[in-house]
């Protein structure tokens, strides 16, 4: 390798295919993989939109400034951003520069032999001679036979290969590489991703207004939705007694597919998602969802059912919001849902088990406008307070009301939600495929030594051999292969 | 039942632990036998006791390893599963691979002057999985029911194990190659291994173990697209062992292709298994995401 650099002529011509080789030199294709490490760390550093969105709403609220200046720079959709997707489609075009053109040579060396044995056997490696009685070019015929060397032979010579199976891994692990990126970008071009909430009793059915937040890829269509009704109906969640870590968890469900299919009844759990075709249905996480009703002071039902909370520690002390918006006057709740009520002197209310031992509900009411209107979306889980005023604070167990000024609210009791992921994800297959292949080519490059053996018999016998990369091993097998020349057993 | 077990396995642990501290001790003495001799006046090294010193030093090693042995396969019993549910029972079987690897090693190279680094690992992961990692044992929690868990993470322990002895010799490749680029090896230096024999050792340890790690990756990802619906989903702990999977291939390339040797090599293999470590320690016990097991 030499490491002058040559100056391109400018024309045109030149100067790409100067670039293209620069591109495609492996001194390039090392920077680009070690950039590439590099690039996949400020990912792990800052919170991603793609993984923790109310992380990043939070790194916005909390230093705005800076946010903006990291968002400039991507660093919150770090592996969607334009500069790491520079950094690998560069890599796999080095690659495939790379990899293209050995694939051709090693395609058309395929079937060819080994150069012939050099005329001064002496000078090589490993370089042996005796005095030879007459039987030693067949023993060695034989013995490349048995161990599947490639040979060439003349009247008194043979020369032998072996280890093409080196560069066929190789070239297989860097083509199986490019299958593993088809099979990402087929999923985020034809794949989907959608998440539900669910109350224990609720049916889902599968169409867009079902979701809660549902992403797909460019070519997907919402025709391609599979026809289906997902009922919850029993959740069980196991925890120890002790540490109330969660042991586990049983959705059990019916499913029903199509106009005239027949309701199946299936159990989920977090290792065994339901298959609908290419559709997979994860059991994601869980809650509990208080049932209220709020009476107006014209004592209408302004509403009821059940409120979906949001666990905010592992025994389930959960938070979220109870809005009704028309109420006379309107009605917001802040509340805090706790399975086994406690009293901590910092704290105040705390769970001490996620189980829903002696459930508490604790609110905060609010009057005036919710700001539902105003065209901004908000969180479900959460009320903009400040157009509104605290009318009232109560801690309820089922079945108790609380009078504010302006209505009754009752504690009915609860049910548990759980949170589903729909995952359409047609290009895993090949990602899959690819994985392993790659794994049985780099086996097959790592642990495959190439090596030739030459042997010409005279007057005397001479054998010499040589190893690529200097590969350990050749000594043993070289005295194996003497061994059965000399016709020793 | 399960209770006896829990205390059979932390008895283990703690003699393990024990014995341990004795092997690093005899190999503390062994090695300074072998600087303290040619201070005496003799020319060459005492070998005989130097000989005895090391066997009785990798006895201990043996005896230490069966005893973790125990011990981990105890914490398993005791919790009928796999004993890799959180940091402490990382820590004790990476241990027990890390100074199996060593053992194992053994046999084929001759490493005893390893010895004193490979206890000192050993200790200073057991003392701080006692002192400060210890949870009691507990059944898992649901996503890490799986048989994934005994594929995914039995790979990923054996490949840190493995990386981390060739990172420690690549640091003697570097202390080595400081101490004979200022002249001539001193006298316990004279033990160890040649500079080549170094280099090539790391490189293979490397080599061998590079398509476990890739499969420890992608056995990960087939599990987390039955637990958690996607196979790659850029958690902080996906990434860094993306990170590390990426300077492997970096190294082993830079060594193919290239034929990168000595100095640079080391520090690449250096940095490569750096991003392991930082992957253990730090996404472990600092980091968010869905891989926090560490039970801290």
């Amino acid at each position: 390798m030499s490491n002058q650099v040559q100056i391109p002529e400018l024309d045109g011509t030149s100067l790409a295919r100067y670039l293209w080789r620069q591109l495609t030199s492996m001194r390039t294709a090392l920077i680009l993989l070690l950039l590439l490490g590099v690039a996949a760390i400020p990912g792990s550093l800052f919170p991603q939109r793609t993984q923790n969105p109310m992380q990043v709403s939070d790194y916005f609220k909390n230093s705005p400034q800076q946010a903006e200046w990291l968002d400039r720079f991507w660093l919150f959709d770090v592996y969607g951003s334009p500069w790491f997707s520079a950094v690998y489609i560069l890599l796999f075009i080095s690659l495939i520069g790379c990899v293209l053109p050995r694939t051709i040579e090693h395609l058309k060396n395929a079937r060819a032999l080994p150069p012939a044995t050099p005329k001064n056997l002496s000078r090589m490696e490993h370089f042996q001679q005796w005095g030879a009685n007459g039987s030693e070019l067949e023993n060695a015929r034989e013995w490349f036979k048995k161990n599947r060397f490639r040979v060439l032979e003349s009247s008194d010579s043979i020369s032998a290969e072996k280890g093409f199976a080196r560069e066929t891994g190789n070239l297989f692990f860097h083509l199986a590489l490019i299958l593993v990126l088809i099979g990402i970008s087929f999923s985020s071009l034809f794949g989907m991703r959608g998440e539900a909430i669910l109350n224990i009793g609720e049916r889902f059915v599968n169409n867009v207004t079902s979701y809660d937040s549902l992403t797909y890829g460019k070519l997907y269509s919402e025709s391609n939705l599979p026809d289906f009704i997902l009922t919850a109906d029993k959740f069980v969640a196991k925890y120890n007694v002790v540490t109330g870590a969660p042991e586990d968890y049983t959705l059990d469900v019916s499913l029903k597919q199509g106009e005239q299919g027949q309701v199946e009844k299936k159990t989920m759990k977090v290792n065994s998602p339901l298959t609908i075709g290419d559709t997979r249905i994860y059991l994601q996480a869980n809650g509990y969802s208080p049932v209220v009703t709020v009476v107006d002071s014209k004592l209408n039902v302004a509403f009821q059912g059940p409120v979906p909370f949001l666990p905010q520690d592992s025994q389930l002390r959960s938070i979220g919001a109870i809005k009704a918006p028309d109420a006379d006057p309107a009605v917001g709740f802040v509340g805090s849902f706790l399975p086994t009520y406690a009293r901590d002197g910092e704290e105040g209310g705390i769970s001490v088990y996620p189980e829903a031992l002696d459930p508490r509900l604790l609110l905060a009411a609010w009057v005036g406008d919710l700001g539902l209107d105003s065209g901004t979306p908000q969180s479900v889980y959460r009320i903009d307070t400040s157009k509104m005023q605290q009318v009232g604070l109560k801690a309820l167990k089922p079945g108790e009301s609380f009078a504010y000024a302006g209505g009754v609210i009752t504690f009915e009791g609860y049910v548990q939600w759980v949170n589903i992921s729909f995952v359409t994800d047609p290009g895993k297959k090949f990602a899959l495929l690819g994985a392993i292949v790659a794994i049985i080519g780099l086996l097959a490059s790592l642990f495959t030594r190439r090596r030739r053996i030459w042997i010409r018999v005279g007057h005397n016998v001479e054998v010499a051999g040589l190893a690529k990369n200097a590969a350990p091993g050749l000594e043993e097998e070289l005295s194996q292969f003497i061994q059965r020349v000399k016709g020793d057993k | 039942m399960s209770r006896s077990w829990a205390v059979i396995s932390n008895y283990s642990i703690y003699s393990a632990t024990a014995v341990f501290a004795l092997s690093f001790l005899v190999h503390a003495i062994e090695t300074a036998w072998a600087v303290k001799v040619p201070a005496a006046g003799k020319s060459v090294l005492d070998y005989a006791r130097n000989g005895r010193a090391a066997r009785i030093a990798t006895a201990l090693m043996i005896l230490g390893f069966l005893l973790l042995l125990v011990g981990v396969v105890a914490r398993g019993i005791s919790a009928s599963r796999a004993p890799w549910g959180n940091m402490y029972e990382f820590s004790i079987t990476g241990a027990l691979a890390f100074s199996g690897a060593y053992l194992a090693a053994l046999r084929k190279y001759d490493l005893r002057w390893l010895g004193l680094l490979v206890s000192f690992s050993v200790l200073l992961t057991l003392g701080t999985a006692i002192t400060v990692l210890y949870v009691p044992s507990a059944p898992l929690l649901p996503a890490l029911k799986s048989e994934w868990l005994i594929i995914h993470v039995s790979t990923a322990i054996i490949s840190g194990g493995v990386f981390l002895l060739s990172n420690v010799i690549a640091t003697a490749y570097l202390v080595l190659d400081r101490i004979e680029s200022k002249g001539e090896r001193n006298e316990w230096a004279k033990r160890l291994p040649s500079l080549e024999v170094l280099d090539q050792l790391s490189y293979r340890l490397v080599a061998f173990v590079f398509p476990l790690w890739t499969f420890s990756v992608v056995s990960g990802a087939i599990w987390a697209e039955s637990a958690w619906g996607r196979y790659w989903g850029w958690d902080p702990k996906e990434t860094w062992a993306f990170i590390t999977w990426v300077a492997y291939a970096a190294y082993l390339h830079a060594r193919v292709t290239i034929g990168w040797r000595g100095r640079r090599a080391a520090w690449l293999c250096l940095f490569a298994g750096s991003t392991f470590l930082f992957n253990y320690v730090y996404i472990n016990i600092w980091g968010t995401g869905k891989h926090t097991y560490s039970g801290l």
